[in-house]
């Protein structure tokens, strides 16, 4: 295990530190990482198990150039040609992945870009997931906003034109309830023409009760579809069950959601493998329920607060271009969402290419929207922030670039009937 | 036919164009150039898209005298696009509506029972229904019973750029519906447009072959003359079909006597 990860902040107690120790270097103190706990709704799903051995009999090095030039030659792309189009084969074919990614990014999209913006609403969390800088062990911050924070907060930002939001929290089921996140969920609505959440994995009655606030769309990251190197990860919490995890989006959608999101962590284990398991994951979702919508992420690990040495491994921006080339290929009509990990020059050329979707105006931390939108102190302390992040562009900013690099910036594509 | 009485006519309203132009896919800006090349009477706007607070408007950049289409992408049913229709009407888009109804995110082909319920209530309700339908002739009859204003087949998948994949089937629609025949979604090409006009279609519907063309406004004037072109010949075609009927000079029963 990556022991860099590891952190102890002097502010633990001893028997906190204690079992900290234990869970990290004991793995028999750890609870089964693949049993439901109480509560965690089971669904029958013969997903997970169809990407699951597809991702486990990938053998990446296997795929030659010939493979790719096939992949690339074919008017619908297979499995089996993203299999190849995300193999280290398919690496010096990037410049011919990208020409064709935009052509189909165009045929779809045309030359449109989503904005929108992440708001934190709540950054306490019972897991501990070592490389997360909201973990329970970290020594951050706490907050949680109330309802007239909560709506300060976002006449801020629906001041500022946005009129999209992803309502995100720390994955605390008895310190950000279902209820609180719905009634936060309900305000929103009043100033955003779309939310989408991004929280813990509920259950579908859950998730009913939350598109009936006015959700419409669910992002859940699986963080690594590995789930061996997932429970080395993830050592204690709800988040700890992996497949409850894995079947979020099922249930989102069964509860009436129009569309979910979803992608692995990449750099927390093998990433092309993680890739092909995150594209496969959505791919069968949409077999699955034909009228959602489906997007894809692609989150690259960030450094934390007190730990700098947390990064994505060996994802860099040649090998992550690459994974967003096959997966617009291989699902052409699919959202595919950057968000402001990545710099400001790699999303204005990936939007070119194959992103749809790009955040903006983003703060990770809590109830500092004013203090970083109008540069006004509001004097009350916000909570820690959940990464750094690298693109700090202002709406205005974001909206007046993507015009500049040729696209129609689009606030809002959806209405609520 | 006298060409200047060869009209478009949707729900009691005349238009000289036959091409009606998409906007969804690319800059606002670029919408008053492609309408001007393009020659086009008739814009669609997708209802989900308008009611953007401050920022770009479509509706800023629509040039006068041109008819809005408002359409219900997004829907996913019949009620779903019941309720898109009455808002745009609230908006002040007018009465024409393109129902489009998917029930499917991969290919967004619509959804043509669910079409045929929401023409019903809309054409009822006094509104100019085109509703995008794939290809059938059982289900475009069912639109005309409906009240639908025109049929509007799709020529291949929406964004495809493939062209005439489903021809058969919109010629069937062509010889059998007594409305106009818009040939919506999948055309990519001036000549698949011209195509589809030679084969009698009343219109042709583009937004993708636009644009991700290279020249915008280029590319809608090529449309726009390919689309008059096969608008001639389908109308010079007539007159063939007319000449075939007559007697040859060596008629067949040029024996019978009495």
């Amino acid at each position: 295990m990556d022991n860099k990860y590891f952190v102890d902040s002097d502010k633990l107690s001893e028997a906190a530190l204690k079992k900290k120790h234990e869970l990290e270097n004991n793995p028999e103190s750890r609870t089964n990482h693949m049993e439901y706990m109480n509560g965690m709704e089971q669904i029958n799903s013969d997903i997970c198990g169809k990407v699951i051995s597809e991702m486990k009999s990938y053998d990446y090095d296997s795929y030659t150039a010939a493979d790719v030039r096939s992949a690339l030659s074919h008017e619908n792309c297979t499995v089996e040609d993203l299999k190849a189009l995300l193999s280290p084969a398919a690496e010096p074919f990037l410049e011919k992945m990208a020409e064709r990614a935009r052509l189909e990014t165009q045929k779809h999209f045309g030359n449109t870009v989503y904005l929108f913006t992440p708001l934190y609403i709540a950054n306490h969390c019972e897991n501990y997931c070592i490389y997360c800088g909201f973990n329970c062990y970290n020594d951050i911050k706490r907050m949680k906003l109330d309802m007239k924070q909560l709506e300060h907060e976002m006449q801020v930002i629906a001041d500022s034109g946005m009129e999209e939001i992803l309502i995100l929290t720390g994955e605390s089921r008895s310190k950000s309830g279902v209820e609180y996140i719905g009634e936060a969920c309900r305000l929103a609505r009043k100033y955003f023409k779309m939310v989408g959440i991004e929280i813990y994995p509920v259950n579908t009655d859950e998730y009913r009760y939350l598109h009936e606030c006015g959700v419409d769309y669910v992002t859940v990251f699986q963080e690594t579809y590995d789930s061996d190197r997932y429970e080395q990860l993830h050592l204690m919490g709800h988040k700890r069950v992996w497949p409850y995890r894995f079947e979020a989006q099922e249930r989102a959608l069964m509860a009436g959601m129009r569309g979910v999101a979803g992608s692995a962590l990449l750099g927390l284990s093998d990433f092309r493998k993680d890739a092909l398991a995150s594209a496969l994951h959505m791919y069968y979702l949409q077999r699955k329920y034909p009228h959602a919508e489906i997007s894809l992420s692609c989150p690259r690990l960030r450094p934390i607060v007190n730990n700098e040495t947390i990064n994505p491994l060996d994802v860099h921006e040649r090998q992550l271009c690459q994974l967003l080339c096959a997966y617009r290929i291989f699902m052409p009509f699919c959202g595919i969402t950057v968000s402001t990990r990545e710099s400001e020059t790699f999303r204005n050329g990936i939007v070119k290419i194959a992103a749809t979707k790009v955040s903006a105006g983003v703060s990770t931390g809590i109830g500092d929207h004013e203090s970083k939108y109008t540069g006004k102190e509001n004097g009350s302390e916000g909570g820690d922030e959940q990464f750094e992040i690298n693109d700090v562009r202002s709406l205005k900013k974001m909206y007046d670039d993507m015009s500049d690099e040729g696209l129609q910036p689009v606030l809002n594509d959806y209405l609520y009937v | 036919m006298n060409k200047n009485d060869d009209k478009l006519i949707l729900g009691g309203h005349e238009f000289n164009s036959r091409f009606i132009l998409g906007s969804g896919k690319y800059s606002m800006k670029l919408i008053e150039a492609a309408v001007r090349y393009a020659g086009a009477e008739i814009i669609t706007l997708a209802v989900r898209r308008t009611n953007s607070k401050e920022n770009e408007n479509i509706l800023d950049h629509i040039p006068e005298g041109i008819t809005l289409l408002p359409n219900t992408s997004g829907a996913r049913n019949a009620d779903e696009a019941v309720r898109i229709a009455r808002l745009a009407r609230e908006l002040g888009c007018g009465d024409f509506v393109k129902i489009e109804i998917m029930r499917d995110s991969k290919y967004l082909l619509p959804d043509n029972q669910e079409t045929i319920k929401a023409t019903e209530i809309l054409a009822k309700e006094g509104f100019v229904v085109m509703p995008y339908m794939y290809p059938d002739l059982n289900a475009a009859r069912d639109l005309v019973n409906a009240g639908a204003a025109s049929v509007m087949p799709l020529a291949s998948p929406i964004g495809s750029n493939k062209g005439l994949s489903t021809k058969d089937f919109i010629q069937i629609l062509i010889d059998e519906i007594d409305l106009p025949i818009i040939v919506d979604a999948g055309i990519g090409r001036p000549s698949q447009a011209c195509e589809a006009m030679e084969m009698g279609a009343a219109a042709v519907m583009s937004n993708t072959a636009l644009a991700t063309a290279g020249d915008l406004p280029s590319m809608a004037e090529a449309f726009r003359q390919a689309i008059e072109a096969g608008r001639k010949a389908y109308l010079a075609g007539l007159g063939r079909v007319l000449t075939r009927g007559a007697s040859p000079s060596d008629s067949l029963t040029g024996f019978l006597r009495d």
